[in-house]
């Protein structure tokens, strides 16, 4: 029984992760129609930048707290320039292009980001820092951390002030109307471009939190961390219902919950055969599964014809 | 490809050209080169299957190098002494292709009703599985050999002619290198004559008209289910045939060669170069191929030379360059570098199609 709180203690933590990352690509996806491929590279960027702007103010001892705070700030902020960039250079000129070109210059970001990284940080892994003491506290059998707790909590506010954004400000209101139908939000007044940009840097700013959360949990930052993590994030925006929001949340935890589920039963399971290495398997195995079985995700109503 | 149009003397020096070129090679570069171009036309030969896929039906593939994998995976377990097993080629490579189509429509069959982004993902996961089992089947029971991969793999012969040893003919030496050039040119011709054939034949055109618009091919007649198997189908046999030419050329493989960053070579190979005209999918493999590898046999020297010592990482700044040209080659040309003109007339500006519907319009009024 301790293994399953655990495991599912630990789907929640990575699963809030997933459900960041996810928003992301959502957002991009119901406005653009566009898979951005770079976006789990943007999670890593953050990560790095939060690592070396902790490092150098924790060196001029500055108090931890403080030191944190400034390093999120400053990453959030690199993040959704970075973002801005990306679209700026690879999509926007492309919007009227074949479907495809799009995906390959999306494909070009990612690759150029991921060997600047390796060229500006090298190949090693980095220890993240923890300027707190990590304390355990212990749920139902399960072991809970300090950090994972922040984590839990965090995403949560983050995701209800984003539908709070979304749901009730003005600006909300002209990314769904662009969502919707983009030349008749324009006909309306609504500025395309600006709030495509906008769009960007708001996924950007979440990716850039949800690097420092993967940091901050695993201790490790590295350059091809993103990769992966895009990757499953995109399935959890996918398994949600791609384009909606509250289905990558949804998405993003029931991605998390299955994985560490799968992974912590599938030894027992297949009677030794296979073993918790086989974990990134289930994430694809759901994806095949769900849009076989629901093509639209969980909560999607668009239907998967739209191409 | 318009060579039925050209004057034949051209068509001969075209082919005596490529005949003569692995020693052109040799002499110029060095051996390690005519290597490389053994190297790009198994690369042209997965770009032109991937191509089916992709540029004729329209299905974006990303997961296509998974095929590639099961086919040398075929060639390497019947062909080495992971399991003691010796099976001569022509039956290994054939049973490679067909299961690299097995798998085509394993794979094609449940997810053929979904499109675009949806396709390209549940591929992408495929070739993901794929490549995870290869790399952890290797525990309890060893099949794969596990991220070790497979070695000592028999090299290509046929019948007593080893394609591995240097043989002599007219006084001139054939080595190991040359003659998988002239193998993989022979299967690499092959999928091109292929190719070409499927792309005027009932086919290739019920491919094209699922891939603008699937709708209306339905009402059309054609059987968009069947139509789309075949074409995974296709590009998957094409896949397991390389693969397998792969393993007996390599030697050795390993998951590692199966790495989602193939996929998206290959696939970048395709789009670079011209989506469904097979001249531009083999520039973009040649293109691909070659020019990763001269930059990194050129940017260390270089370095050297500017600044007296190796500042950036060749490899990492190789990668880098591929990046960067990807996105600007995109932004440049977004249909390629060599598009097919059918297709050139389909990516026409929006505004030009809008002006055309408006005049019809207005003709009509009149």
């Amino acid at each position: 029984m301790d293994i399953l709180f655990q495991q599912i203690v630990n789907g929640l933590v990575q699963g809030s992760v997933y459900a960041l990352v996810a928003l992301g690509y959502t957002m991009v996806y119901g406005i653009l129609g566009l898979i951005n491929f770079a976006h789990g590279e943007v999670v890593m960027v953050g990560a790095m930048v939060a690592l070396t702007v902790l490092q150098i103010l924790l060196a001029a001892a500055l108090s931890s707290v403080l030191a944190v705070l400034c390093s999120l700030m400053v990453a959030v902020a690199a993040c959704m320039a970075l973002g801005y960039g990306i679209e700026r250079v690879a999509y926007r000129p492309l919007r009227n292009a074949p479907r495809l070109a799009p995906l390959i210059t999306a494909i070009g970001v990612s690759i150029v980001l991921q060997n600047l990284a390796m060229m500006i940080w090298g190949r090693e892994y980095h220890a993240f820092p923890m300027p707190f003491s990590n304390g355990l506290h212990e749920l139902g059998g399960a072991i809970i951390t300090d950090v994972q707790i922040a984590i839990v909590l965090i995403a949560l506010l983050m995701m209800a002030g984003l539908m709070l954004l979304i749901h009730r400000s003005r600006f909300g209101r002209s990314m769904r109307a662009v969502a919707e139908n983009p030349s008749a939000a324009a006909l309306m007044g609504v500025d395309i471009n600006r709030v495509i940009s906008a769009t960007f840097m708001l996924g950007s700013a979440l990716a850039a939190v949800a690097g420092f959360m993967v940091s901050a949990n695993y201790g490790i930052v590295h350059y091809y961390m993103g990769f992966m993590l895009g990757l499953k994030a995109f399935t959890a925006a996918v398994l949600g219902g791609i384009g909606n929001l509250r289905g990558a949340m949804l998405g993003g935890v029931v991605l998390g919950l299955i994985e560490s589920l799968g992974a912590g039963y599938i030894g027992d399971l297949s009677g030794g055969f296979f073993g918790s290495n086989y974990q990134d398997v289930f994430a694809f195995f759901v994806l095949i599964a769900v849009l076989v079985f629901r093509p639209s995700g969980l909560l999607g109503e668009r239907v998967a014809e739209r191409a | 490809m318009k060579f039925n149009h050209q004057s034949k003397p051209m068509l001969a020096a075209f082919a005596a050209a490529l005949l003569v070129l692995p020693f052109i090679i040799d002499s110029l570069l060095g051996h390690g080169w005519v290597r490389i171009a053994d190297f790009a036309l198994l690369y042209i030969m997965l770009a032109l299957g991937l191509n089916i896929v992709v540029g004729y039906a329209g299905l974006l593939d990303l997961g296509y190098i998974a095929f590639f994998a099961v086919g040398a995976y075929t060639y390497a377990l019947l062909g080495s002494p992971q399991f003691g097993l010796h099976w001569p080629i022509w039956a290994v490579l054939p049973l490679g292709a067909l299961l690299a189509c097995f798998f085509g429509v394993l794979l094609g069959a449940p997810t053929l009703r979904l499109r675009g982004d949806y396709l390209a993902i549940v591929t992408l996961g495929f070739g993901e599985i794929i490549r995870i089992f290869m790399n952890n089947l290797n525990a309890p029971v060893n099949i794969t050999n596990g991220p070790q991969g497979i070695s000592s793999i028999d090299p290509l012969s046929m019948g007593g002619f080893s394609f591995s040893k240097t043989h002599e003919l007219f006084g001139v030496d054939f080595t190991a290198v040359h003659l998988h050039y002239y193998l993989f040119l022979g299967f690499t011709l092959l999928v091109i004559f292929v190719s070409l054939r499927l792309q005027h034949s009932r086919i290739g055109r019920a491919w094209m008209a699922i891939r603008e618009d699937e709708v209306a091919a339905n009402a059309m007649g054609i059987n968009t289910r069947n139509i789309k198997l075949l074409a995974f189908a296709m590009g998957a046999t094409f896949g397991g045939i390389s693969g397998g030419l792969f393993a007996g050329f390599q030697g050795f493989v390993s998951p590692e060669s199966f790495s989602l960053m193939e996929s998206v070579m290959i696939l970048c190979m395709v789009v670079l170069g011209g989506m469904g005209n097979i001249a531009g999918v083999v520039l973009g493999g040649v293109l691909l191929v070659i020019l990763p590898e001269a930059f990194r046999h050129g940017a260390g020297p270089l370095q050297q030379a500017l600044f007296g010592k190796i500042v950036v990482d060749p490899e990492s700044l190789r990668m880098l360059m591929f990046g960067l040209a990807l996105i600007l080659v995109m932004l440049w040309r977004p249909a390629g570098l060599w598009p097919s003109t059918q297709r050139r007339r389909e990516l026409m500006p929006d505004e030009t199609v809008a002006q055309q519907e408006q005049d019809t319009v207005y003709d009509a009024a009149k």
